[in-house]
């Protein structure tokens, strides 16, 4: 569902990823499909275990090759991810497709001063030397607005406030200019004020290098801020995507709506209860034959508990996995 | 709650009847101190970490206070010598009138009325014992008899909703977060406290359980009569829940009033600046100028004067200089700002002027 004229960046097609644990294999994601149009900034949203982080790292086939088990299509600027091998997997990791992850501590290197991270990746991509890769560096490390960065740039990570590493963290995943940045819930881990700042940082980024992002986050009020496109995960398949104002104003799929009853505005007032979803997200090692969020959903039919419902696609843009889309209208 | 005859409640009883505060914070000041660096003879004045600098509030009995600040602002320090696992360097607590530590007040009968809920539900269970032995562990250690301390568990366990006959024996590994968490505050209630302090009890657990939680929460509070300090950094959450809210920056206290007004009517700039952080929801209007710029400065050497004037769009010359005092602008609102300090030599007609802009930028 791609904007039309635009070439697609990233293609998923009924992707699928199973991890095999001892005694039982645990779907984590079952059917997925989206695309990525060029410049587009797309979201990602849901629960803890609905596969989304999964989704993003098959993207770039991070996940332990022995364990995991992916089919479908997974197209990267229109090169197939999954016939590659190690060789071609190392030149797209960092060149083509760059990502970002929630814990910035953990993500860098903490043996190497972060400059010297930002000048390996340089260096193992491009040929240039490494005064130039260093020059490189630093003015990455201007475009990311972080204060003194030539000192910054012999920084070891843990001298570094915690916004300051994702902004370097930002800094190391453009290094080699990617046309897909992929964001594994960047803000989670840092304050309201940081996080905005971020937010921000990372939209004026998408907009002055032409980046296509996709962004993974359980927090609706930072997709918002930052996508075009928002699609809400559920236990490993898409339920609902369409343009962020669409999906905000008109959802469709009864989880949908109770994501946002949750918290839009006006949505948690005081000295009432709080709407809730009863009951718990299906266990992925054994998911229901149905609909798998039929046994919470207020509005299930007996065949929801049966049958798969097929993707509806009520426009060109907003699609829906509910049996009774059709019939059911909600307002936010 | 009389789930069991018990000997705990003699000392329990409301002291200084509904309008004394149940705690009473006063000048609450807790310094880690750094490791010396350099050579003994050229040692400088010692530095220490001023995560609590000088903290005084009031929880009074029956409410919900809620305590936000970004991370580093001295939050869960002061929750923590709250409940006295970290000792105070100066400062007093009072709980319903008495001296905690006091000989009217020893610790362990005051830790019997004060519990808490911590974040990372998993460690702060005993993954050896079940969960139902972690309950009746500390009835058990304030002398009541095992088979009671168990009945006490299971009936807690079914109070906050985790049937009794599926989950007592299990192990923290077990149960999923929000499940963990409804553990952990089964366990905070079994000695059947007046104060509960929520450390970002509900932040680690995804919005679906966490308005379940959260309506727990408020239930227990009735059911029990329950007070609770409920740190959060989520600020719809703790608007949600709090009758008054404190707001915290560097170690201090900067505001401290009703939640609707310190929400709909902020008065110290990091406030509006908090509150304005928050994303929009609207794809329409979204956020165009961060409202702070860079992180929270280093609380090993907070600024002069007043520790926010590095961040504020409306310091003056003599916010640098002279740290402003806790005024009650309104009863029951109070700031620490020196635009609302009378004599202060700060022009508030800038302010003023500012304030006018922000309001026609951001609606």
């Amino acid at each position: 569902m791609a904007e039309q004229g635009k070439q697609s960046m990233v293609r998923l097609q009924d992707l699928r990823v199973s991890f095999k644990a001892p005694g039982k294999t645990i779907r984590a994601v079952s059917g997925v499909d989206l695309e990525l149009a060029e410049g587009e900034v797309v979201a990602l949203i849901g629960e803890s275990g609905s596969g989304k982080s999964v989704t993003l790292r098959s993207i770039m086939r991070l996940h332990p090759e022995a364990r995991t088990r992916i089919e479908g299509r997974l197209e990267v600027d229109g090169r197939d991810v999954l016939a590659m091998n190690g060789r071609e997997l190392s030149a797209l990791r960092g060149d083509a497709v760059a990502m970002i992850f929630q814990e910035p501590l953990l993500a860098l290197d903490p043996v190497y001063t972060v400059g010297a991270q930002i000048v390996e990746t340089i260096r193992r991509h491009r040929k240039v030397s490494a005064t130039e890769a260093r020059a490189q560096a630093l003015a990455l490390f201007e475009k990311v607005r972080i204060p003194s960065p030539e000192r910054r740039l012999d920084a070891y990570p843990h001298e570094m406030s915690g916004g300051m590493r994702q902004r370097a963290m930002i800094a190391l995943a453009l290094s080699c200019s990617p046309k897909v940045l992929l964001a594994d819930e960047p803000t989670t881990a840092l304050d309201a004020t940081v996080q905005i700042q971020i937010l921000l940082l990372l939209r004026e980024l998408q907009r002055e290098l032409g980046l296509s992002i996709i962004f993974v986050t359980h927090d609706i009020g930072a997709a918002v801020e930052v996508a075009d496109r928002i699609a809400v995960m559920y236990a490993g398949r898409i339920v609902e995507q369409g343009p962020a104002a669409r999906l905000l104003t008109q959802p469709r799929h009864p989880y949908t709506m109770s994501l946002l009853q949750s918290r839009s505005h006006g949505a948690m007032q005081k000295g009432q209860r709080l709407q809730t979803i009863p009951g718990a997200p299906p266990d992925l090692a054994n998911l229901p034959p149905g609909c798998a969020f039929a046994e919470r959903c207020a509005h299930a039919r007996p065949d929801c508990l049966s049958q798969q419902p097929p993707e509806l696609k009520l426009d060109a843009q907003h699609a829906v996995r509910c049996l009774r889309a059709q019939e059911l209208q909600f307002a936010a | 709650m009389s789930l069991t005859a018990h000997l705990l409640s003699e000392d329990k009883q409301d002291i200084g009847g509904p309008r004394q505060p149940l705690l009473g914070v006063r000048a609450l000041l807790k310094h880690f101190p750094l490791k010396q660096q350099g050579l003994p003879f050229r040692r400088g004045p010692a530095n220490a970490v001023r995560a609590v600098d000088g903290v005084s509030f009031d929880i009074l009995k029956g409410e919900t206070l809620g305590v936000v600040g970004e991370s580093g602002c001295g939050k869960s320090t002061t929750a923590r010598v709250l409940m006295q696992l970290i000792q105070q360097d100066s400062g007093e607590l009072v709980f319903d009138g008495q001296t905690v530590g006091s000989r009217a007040l020893p610790l362990r009968q005051f830790r019997r009325q004060a519990q808490m809920v911590f974040q990372d539900s998993y460690s702060s269970l005993n993954p050896r014992m079940t969960i139902e032995d972690s309950i009746a562990f500390a009835p058990t250690v304030h002398g009541l008899p095992a088979r009671q301390a168990i009945a006490r568990a299971r009936s807690l366990l079914a109070r906050v909703g985790l049937q009794p006959e599926r989950f007592a024996g299990r192990y923290p590994h077990e149960l999923s977060g929000g499940q963990r968490q409804r553990v952990n505050i089964a366990r905070a209630l079994a000695l059947e406290p007046r104060l509960v302090i929520l450390d970002e009890a509900v932040s680690a657990l995804d919005k679906s359980v966490e308005a379940q939680v959260l309506n727990l929460l408020l239930d227990l509070k009735q059911e029990f009569g329950l007070t609770y300090l409920f740190i959060s950094h989520d600020l719809n959450v703790v608007r949600f829940i709090s009758d008054r809210v404190l707001v915290m920056y560097l170690g201090q206290v900067v505001e401290v009033g009703p939640a609707e007004q310190v929400f709909d009517a902020p008065r110290h700039p990091y406030t509006r600046a908090l509150l304005r952080s928050m994303p929009s929801m609207d794809p329409t209007r979204r956020t165009e100028e961060a409202p702070l710029a860079g992180d929270p400065p280093n609380p090993i050497n907070p600024p002069s004067g007043c520790r926010f004037h590095t961040r504020c769009q409306f310091a003056q010359e003599v916010c640098k200089q002279r740290a402003p005092s806790f005024v009650e602008a309104t009863p029951g609102h109070g700031v620490a700002c020196l635009r609302y300090e009378a004599g202060s030599g700060y022009d508030a007609t800038a302010f003023e002027a500012g304030m006018i802009i922000e309001e026609l930028q951001h609606g």
